[in-house]
């Protein structure tokens, strides 16, 4: 029989909606992988099996009663970031301080995967609050890079790539502030996209920073990523940042992208993506995907988009000031870890230890980055500044995009790095996401797509597509097209079973 | 307890000084639901009943505007003679407080929705003091804390402190004047009068309830002093808690007082936040802050920008009721009043109560009277503002209808509103609760009458010789016998006829 956890989603979906095999099949044979392998890659925080295989069976009998499908995923497992909030299950968004909290209710995302019949296996690992590039801020421990169980799986949703490339599930829900879909899906060798800003409703999404904040979907296709967008986007009245538009078409272009011809599509490259930042393999890798996309007969430039370059700066201004007032919240009060409550301390002390024992150090140094910039006499300077540059290079995409119809570079200067390698140079980790800020900055839609294995180290490196605002599907119709050269990836992920570190 | 403060004679204040006045008027819109969420705004209920994840500040809970109070904010600020903003933003406010779930403010900074207006007040004397407004701006209201165990219901020295959130999130609009100056020794009265107008428009435009018992509207009292001939303004203070009309204008006066003898004793005012005590009538200083509090403001990245059309301003400018002083400019004319009556009915505060009370079917006149004199005393007495009494324009129309169809004496009248007053229902329920209803019934007079005729004898004598004026003491015998419930004209009448038959 076939390993169901080895299909892509719109495999298992076909099957499942044929009745050639039942939901609650594919769903225990994940959570069996899940049994398996989790103790190794630990990108899971929940695992939620019984209501997983509740909502199969709920599946298997409305289709046994010759009802149409929910969705063309109905019946498919998922993993889901716990930074969204789910009233059946703790959202710890890898923190102490909510550490146990189950939220009284359901973020739109969540609602919109259970209205689309998607079975939600369990919560994924993540940077504390989103905060990091590798996962190894989580308060429960890192998550390790199925590639190499001693390397990072990226962040901050390496739970959620890692649980591709582990096979423990089929697709996966991230959400990207600076790269935290797409450098993940990079160092895994899957597919992540951030869509346009406001594409996907934010409520329910556990803010880091309001502006940059985007759920999107993680797949190890990109025809599965585009299954999915179609689940999770579209306006939500509950977002007021939420696009009143109907959803790009990305399902249409992805299956328009799988006749691998890209005559007509104009493509741009970076030119300030490159030097002394970026490994040599990654460059190899990108140098010949744009060879790739030539020969696909996608017309290739070079273009100049000069601001980019304070890109990172910026994020780093803007980023922590929006979360050092999101973070605000975990006072204590209402919910989440509390300490000092012992009579003695006032309501201000005991939020200050909670706060204090709640949050990990890359949190603390966010909150204080952003407390600093926001401060009277500094805003202008600093946040103000941060607010010019992201103008400016949303006018750099402007610029560019009247030339080509997508952009491209390495998702991530570097594969993955070793666990631990960073943990003490702060800088040097925020360097991950040095191409993919910029997306976020300006809110246009960006995809990361496996460009094969670096020849230096042997890892996965991604390639990253961007679109213009709104314009998500072209992202799907280069990176489907590009999967057809590319050629198989993920079968070359070692196995796990049994394998300790 | 703290010492109490050397305060100078008023009249040498204001030979000394000039006051300088700022008034920030908080008012709770009377809106459906809160300002960001679809909870009920309503005053009171059960802690924590009318409470959702977003006004709870939940993690992953989003704001979303509410539509009506923008419309209310700008419909205030034509009122106010304000210039509309063509487009705005809310912005955070950050600062710790149990009571702000989210521990911001969503407020507006510096883009309100409304600026630079000005409203004409006029004084006890018909001099019209022109007061420039500087903003009114949209805000939410915070919850309520309640502290318990102490002896002040402050927070210092409570055993602990309950939280009630319904009232977070409620929408607010916050007036705030431009420095009052040049209003010498009235400035006290100045400061009343701005407040009592402002109130005034607030009603007439049903916008809010107004109350400023139940805090759904709040004045923080800027004070500061200048030397005659200086023209600088003096260091301010601003009193909180200053929850009637009335100590508007002790607060003002008290502070005035007091910063005056602090100047003359060569002392220096500290700029701080000041409790004002109802029982008193002085100020206390709130807990001096070590260092100045700074809010962080920036723009809220999770509401978009409030952008009004110009013709949507058009048209709620349209929708602006006349207001009250052009209405009272009317009446005068409609009702024929002297000046002096006019500012009579301004200085009681009857004014718009009578003419609501006219609108309602009543003889101008009529409602005058009750509104000046009658309802003017019980409100005294109750030490409330006529406005505050809880009786309506309808129901004293109600009243004075009865009266007129003979169904109620005056005398009856006047418990009948008592009984409104009480809370026993509207005038209709306290007449058949407590059995008002004129006796009509000749037959049930006529044996009162006889009974009276037969007790005093030598009267009835007199009677009979054509003494018609002794009739007096059987007609009080019959009003006493009946409770007051006959109607004396009646009563008169059948005395006459008995005798004389």
């Amino acid at each position: 029989m076939t390993d169901l956890t080895r299909l892509p989603a719109a495999e298992l979906a076909a099957k499942i909606h044929a009745r050639e095999v039942t939901a609650v099949e594919v769903t225990q044979a994940h959570l069996d992988r899940i049994a398996e392998v989790d103790g190794l890659v630990h990108a899971f925080l929940h695992v939620d099996a019984e209501g997983a295989l509740a909502t199969a069976r709920a599946v298997d009998a409305d289709l046994a009663e010759g009802r149409e499908p929910a969705s063309a995923l109905a019946g498919v497992p998922l993993a889901l970031k716990d930074v969204l909030t789910t009233k059946d299950m703790p959202t710890t968004c890898g923190s102490r301080t909510l550490e146990n909290w189950v939220p009284p209710y359901d973020a739109t995302v969540t609602r919109r995967l259970r209205r689309a019949g998607v079975v939600i296996l369990g919560k994924t690992n993540m940077d504390e609050f989103a905060m990091g590039s590798s996962t190894e801020n989580s308060a429960f421990g890192p998550t390790r890079n199925p590639w190499d169980p001693e390397r990072i799986p990226g962040g901050s949703g390496g739970g959620s790539s890692a649980s591709l490339a582990a096979f423990e599930a089929p697709l996966a829900i991230g959400t990207d502030t600076g790269g935290s879909i797409r450098q993940p899906g990079a160092v895994t060798g899957t597919v992540g996209v951030k869509p346009t800003y406001g594409g996907v409703s934010r409520y329910g999404l556990v803010a880091f920073s309001s502006s940059l904040d985007q759920a999107g979907p993680c797949a190890r296709t990109v025809l599965d990523a585009a299954l999915l967008h179609e689940v999770i986007a579209g306006h939500d009245p509950l977002d007021s940042t939420s696009i009143d538009a109907p959803v790009p078409p990305v399902v249409a272009a992805a299956r328009e992208g799988a006749s691998g011809d890209l005559s007509g599509v104009r493509v741009g490259y970076v030119r300030e993506f490159a030097g002394e930042h970026y490994q040599r393999g990654v460059l190899g890798s990108f140098e010949r995907a744009l060879g790739q996309l030539r020969e696909q007969g996608a017309e290739v430039v070079e273009v100049s988009c000069p601001n980019f370059a304070y890109a990172l700066p910026a994020y780093y201004l803007i980023a922590p000031s929006e979360c050092s007032s999101n973070l605000a919240r975990f006072d204590a009060m209402r919910y989440g870890l509390r300490v000092a409550d012992d009579g003695e301390h006032s309501a201000e002390e005991v939020m200050s230890a909670s706060r204090e024992a709640g949050f990990g150090p890359e949190v603390k140094r966010r909150i204080m980055l952003g407390t600093y910039a926001l401060s009277s006499g500094y805003y202008d300077a600093y946040y103000g500044s941060a607010q010019k540059v992201r103008t400016l290079i949303s006018r750099d995409f402007a610029a560019a995009f009247e030339r080509v119809d997508v952009l491209v570079s390495p998702t991530t200067p570097t594969t993955a790095f070793r666990i631990g390698e960073r943990v003490d140079d702060p800088l040097a980790m925020y360097y991950a996401d040095l191409c993919t800020i910029p997306a976020n900055l300006a809110g246009n839609a960006a995809m990361s797509v496996p460009s094969g294995l670096s020849d230096d180290d042997g890892l996965p490196v991604g390639l990253q597509i961007m679109a213009p605002a709104l314009a998500d599907e072209r992202l799907y119709r280069v990176g489907a097209a590009y999967e057809t050269v590319r050629g198989p990836l993920l079968d070359r992920v070692p196995e796990l079973k049994g394998v300790s570190v | 307890m703290t010492a109490v403060a050397e305060l100078m004679d008023y009249a040498e204040v204001v030979e000394r000084f000039d006051p300088v006045l700022g008034l920030e008027v908080h008012v709770e819109l009377s809106t459906r639901t809160k300002m960001f969420c679809g909870c009920a705004n309503l005053f009171g209920g059960k802690p924590n009943t009318h409470v959702c994840p977003t006004c709870l500040g939940l993690p992953g809970a989003l704001p979303v505007m509410n539509g009506r109070a923008v419309e209310s904010a700008i419909r205030i600020g034509l009122a106010l003679n304000c210039e509309i903003a063509e487009w705005c933003r809310f912005a955070r406010k950050n600062y710790f407080y149990p009571d702000m779930p989210k521990n911001f403010q969503t407020s507006q900074y510096d883009e309100p929705i409304a600026f630079d207006g000005h409203l004409d007040v006029v004084l006890d004397d018909g001099e019209v003091v022109r007061v420039g407004i500087e903003r009114a701006h949209m805000e939410e209201d915070t919850g309520k804390s309640l502290h318990v165990g102490g002896a002040t219901g402050r927070i210092h020295g409570a055993e602990h402190s309950l939280l009630d959130y319904n009232r977070a999130g409620v929408p607010l609009i916050e007036i705030v004047t431009k420095p009052i100056t040049g209003t010498g020794e009235r400035a006290p009265e100045v400061a009343r009068a701005y407040v009592t107008a402002l109130r005034d428009l607030l009603r007439a435009m049903d916008v809010s309830d107004v109350r400023m018992d139940q805090g759904s509207l709040r004045c923080d009292a800027n004070v500061s002093l200048m030397r005659k001939g200086a023209s600088e303004f003096g260091t301010r203070t601003e009193t909180k808690n200053v929850n009637s009309l009335r100590s508007v204008e002790r607060a003002v006066r008290y502070e005035m007082t007091r910063q005056a003898a602090v100047l003359a004793g060569g002392g220096t005012v500290k700029q701080e936040t000041r409790h004002f005590q109802e029982a008193d009538g002085t100020t206390s200083s709130g807990r001096t802050k070590e260092t100045a509090e700074d809010y962080r403001y920036f723009p809220e990245p999770d509401l978009v920008p409030v952008a009004p059309s110009r013709e949507w301003v058009e048209q709620l400018r349209a929708t602006l009721p006349e207001l009250p002083w052009e209405r009272r400019k009317r009446i005068q004319q409609e009702w024929n009043l002297t000046d002096e009556e006019l500012r009579d009915l301004i200085n009681t505060g009857a004014a718009d109560l009578v003419a609501a009370t006219v609108d309602a079917g009543a003889e101008p006149g009529e409602a005058r009277s009750w509104w000046v004199q009658y309802l003017t005393q019980q409100a005294n007495a109750r030490e409330v503002e006529l406005a505050d009494l809880p009786i309506t324009p309808a129901q004293v129309a109600r009243v004075i209808e009865l009266v007129k169809s003979g169904e109620l004496t005056n005398k009856l009248a006047r418990e009948v509103v008592q009984g409104v007053l009480a809370g026993e229902g509207g005038p209709d329920e306290v007449v058949d609760r407590r059995g008002l209803k004129v006796v009509s019934d000749d037959s049930a007079l006529l044996a009162a009458v006889d009974e009276a005729l037969a007790a005093q004898p030598d009267v009835a004598e007199k009677i009979r010789g054509g003494k018609v004026q002794a009739a007096g003491a059987i007609v009080g015998a019959v009003m006493k016998a009946t409770k007051g419930q006959a109607d004396a004209k009646r009563v008169r009448e059948l005395i006459l006829e008995r005798v004389g038959g």
